[in-house]
């Protein structure tokens, strides 16, 4: 039996990025989510919920960019000079935002103190934004030729990508808001259901708006989902649509749970934040299903973009005995931070 | 010389990874030192080393969170400026940098949050646990980077496939292991250590000189000084091994190291040397005869090659090589310096009287990190005109990307790093001389860390004797 490692490897990426998503996602909006703390105790209690954590949820974005090079060095090749600018901004964000949950409880100054409390949201703002024109400059597709890229250096600035971008951002503040709901009590706790609420009317929104604009970039998306303007095709659509009507009935099932007064009936704390992660797997498998096979749209495909075949098997030994350890200790780690933050608790290094 | 994408990559690429390589260096030796620090206060249940361990992890962590920020940047580099060599090289050195990311990116960076905020919440033995899986975690780290770069020095146990151009393994093994690997990784982690002890040692230093030498910072010079005393003989030899290695597959390297102009049986070794407009480029002043002792004996009728053996399209930039090599030699006999002085003034116990070692060991703390840079100047720019040593050149590896995209990001990364790394430094340095038991009078308790978090243990009475847990 040979097993057909392109696509286990493509999963084993899939899984890794959607990692990313749903950690570093939550994180990142908690972040942009400081730019409304009240006061400097506010921000603390919200920094505090995701410190001990954000360093090994930023460790999934590795995967993105190492395990692309390591697995398809053809797609790293020619999706990394694609996005060259976003993906400069996206880490120059990210170092500012990275050093700043150290940094801003060593500023000695109130102007450096604001500094770093800016760097912190603000980085947090300009890496999910970069990362949603990323996924729009994906879907849109990428001018290859002779197997290299062969575009522009703003092809990733359009209408699209700007959607895109502004929706991730919404998409993150949902994750980070449903967060808050788990990790806090008292007035914080009351907050984040408000921001959580208002964060999925735009999510649910943004979903729209990007489905249907995706439809109309490019007329194979609409042959994979059996969906256009003027025709429906029932036999491919139908085996599809539980993908998009899980996500609304989990929109709507969140913002039930969000709109209900806390007390005895009310739904638990963790709950918001598991349909967040749905929503954001339900439009994940959207997006899948609308971009297979291709690892760079519509150009190269899994297999064709793949590293040879002993790398691949390399490194699948490695990855199926570390992989369940990485997530074996990872959830090790959850468990033991687990429960709300208490008042002070963020004080730290 | 052209301001082109090529030569921009180049320099956007040195400048990110000498900024880089500080923050590894220093963390893999601090993780160490931690991790002997939290291990001797479990064993001995001395209430000095759990003070050491307590206040060095408030560095460690801002030294960590910039060297994860700063690597992040480095898994996205080789896409974004050089797109072909991660297209022809990736098939061979993409999974080991994917076995970087397997067994130590993940391990440091969930455990560094145990050990950062899991004081109170775990057992000690689990806390400690945490620390080597840190300490561990960094470690790997050099080793599988260490493997990738020693692969682009002496590239072995791979073919070309004659189709596309591409490069496929032959042997993991010979991938893994290449000839120059072993002694580059011992090379590097002496280095890691030796720079985290002169660090140590200086800001010891620095609270002895302020008056405020207590127990632990006492501790801290005797530790540091005893690590550069053992450490930095053997790292002269592994850096002669290095050398060694490099002499037999980097010949060009090893020419423009020594600044040799010809090909002879018997090599001198040059002090200084300046340029001027002799025929090779440069003259200096030669300690002749020396390659009878410093490299090993040749075959019969063998030569030890100089800057003439090579067309110029195969050479290295000679200066930077030249000099990067006398700078880490310099401020590694400084260090050796540093350690033994040390030593002897603590057999002679004057180990706590502030005095000239003091004063000279502050400034010392720096020796480290110019080293490293300035020894992967060496091998780097050593390297050159080739990414793959003898396969790949470096204009054939470039992306197909704009100047003004390279200028751009390279003017970002120049003002983003220098605005943290000021930073970083300030912060690090207010935390490393202020010291262990002196609170600056009439402040406020600025950072008061709370209840489970380690800082908040700082200033906690000592444990009462009988409280202590040793682990045997």
């Amino acid at each position: 039996m040979s097993l057909d490692l392109p696509m286990i490897w493509a999963f084993i990426l899939a899984i890794g990025v959607m990692m990313y998503v749903l950690l570093d996602g939550f994180d990142l909006g908690v972040g942009m989510l400081t730019f409304h703390a009240r006061d400097d105790e506010e921000r603390n209690m919200m920094t505090a919920t995701i410190e001990p954590v954000w360093d090994g949820n930023e460790t999934w974005l590795i995967i993105g960019g190492g395990g692309l090079f390591a697995a398809f060095p053809t797609a790293y090749a020619i999706i990394m000079p694609a996005f060259y600018l976003p993906v400069l901004m996206m880490l120059a964000a990210l170092i500012f935002r990275g050093v700043a949950f150290e940094f801003r409880h060593k500023a000695v100054r109130p102007l450096t103190r604001r500094f770093w409390n800016g760097a912190f949201s603000g980085g947090s703002f300009v890496a999910a934004f970069s990362q949603g024109l990323m996924l729009g400059g994906m879907i849109q597709g990428i001018s290859v030729e002779g197997g290299a890229f062969a575009g522009g250096a703003f092809d990733w600035l359009t209408p699209f990508t700007l959607l895109t971008g502004m929706s991730v951002v919404i998409g993150y503040i949902l994750l980070g808001s449903c967060w808050l709901v788990l990790k806090t009590e008292g007035e914080l706790f009351l907050r984040a259901r408000k921001w959580g609420l208002a964060a999925l009317g735009a999510v649910a929104i943004c979903f729209l708006a990007v489905s249907l604009a995706t439809l109309a970039i490019d007329s194979s998306i609409g042959d994979r989902w059996g969906f256009s303007m003027l025709h429906i095709d029932f036999a491919t659509l139908l085996p599809l649509a539980p993908v998009p009507l899980t996500g609304m009935i989990l929109c709507a099932w969140l913002a039930r749970d969000l709109w209900m007064e806390p007390g005895i009936h009310a739904a638990p704390d963790w709950r918001p934040f598991l349909l967040a992660a749905g929503i954001f797997l339900s439009g994940y498998f959207g997006i899948g299903i609308s971009l297979y096979p291709f690892i760079v749209p519509f150009e190269i495909s899994i297999h064709e973009a793949a590293a040879r075949d002993n790398a691949l098997g390399f490194m699948l030994v490695g990855a199926a005995i570390m992989l369940p350890v990485i997530l074996a200790y990872t959830a090790f780690v959850y468990r033991l931070f687990w429960g709300k933050v208490k008042p002070g608790d963020g004080y730290h290094a | 010389m052209e301001l082109d994408a090529l030569l921009l990559s180049r320099l956007q690429f040195a400048f990110v990874i000498a900024f880089h390589i500080m923050f590894p260096a220093f963390t893999i030796g601090l993780a160490a030192f931690l991790a002997v620090c939290e291990g001797l206060w479990l064993r001995t249940g001395h209430d000095v080393f759990k003070r050491l361990y307590l206040h060095w992890i408030k560095i460690f962590a801002l030294a960590f969170a910039m060297g994860v920020v700063s690597g992040v940047v480095m898994s996205y580099q080789f896409g974004t400026n050089w797109s072909v060599f991660s297209e022809i090289t990736g098939s061979v050195m993409g999974p080991l940098l994917g076995y970087e990311v397997l067994t130590a990116f993940f391990l440091e960076a969930t455990f560094l949050g145990v050990m950062l905020f899991g004081w109170n919440k775990v057992g000690r033995k689990l806390h400690f646990f945490a620390t080597c899986a840190v300490a561990f975690g960094t470690t790997m780290s050099a080793f599988w980077i260490l493997s990738a770069n020693s692969w682009m020095q002496t590239p072995a146990g791979f073919d070309i496939d004659p189709q596309t151009g591409n490069y496929f393994t032959v042997s993991w093994m010979e991938v893994i292991f290449t000839p120059s690997f072993p002694s580059r990784l011992v090379h590097m982690l002496l280095a890691a250590y030796t720079t985290t002890a002169a660090v140590v040692l200086a800001a010891g230093a620095w609270q002895v000189l302020k008056d405020r030498g207590s127990e632990p910072a006492r501790w801290q010079i005797r530790m540091a000084a005893g690590t550069l005393a053992l450490a930095m003989p053997v790292q002269i030899w592994a850096g002669h091994w290095s050398g060694e290695v490099a002499r037999e597959y980097q010949p060009a390297k090893i020419a423009a190291v020594e600044g040799w102009c010809t090909s002879e049986a018997v090599q001198g070794t040059m002090i200084v040397a300046w340029p001027d407009a002799s025929e090779c480029g440069h003259s200096g002043i030669t300690v002749p005869g020396t390659s009878k002792y410093l490299f090993a004996p040749l075959e019969d009728g063998d030569v030890l090659q100089g800057l003439d053996a090579f067309p110029a399209s195969e050479l290295p930039p000679v200066w930077p090589v030249f000099w990067g090599f006398r700078i880490m030699v310099g401020c590694g006999l400084g260090m050796l310096g540093l350690g033994i002085w040390g030593v002897v003034l603590w057999w002679r116990k004057r180990l706590d009287q502030k005095g000239l070692f003091h004063l000279a060991a502050v400034p010392g703390g720096a020796f480290g990190f110019i080293a490293v840079v300035s020894g992967w100047v060496v091998a780097e720019v050593g390297r050159q005109p080739y990414t793959v040593y003898g396969f790949l050149r470096t204009e054939d590896s470039l992306s197909p990307i704009s100047a003004g995209q390279v200028a751009t990001s390279l003017i970002v990364f120049m003002v983003v790093y220098a605005i943290i790394f000021t930073a970083g430094v300030v912060y690090m340095a207010r935390i490393a001389t202020r010291g262990f038991d002196d609170r600056p009078p009439g402040r406020p308790d600025r950072d008061r860390r709370a209840p489970g978090s380690p800082l908040g243990a700082v200033d906690e009475p000592a444990e009462a004797p009988d409280d202590i847990v040793a682990v045997d």
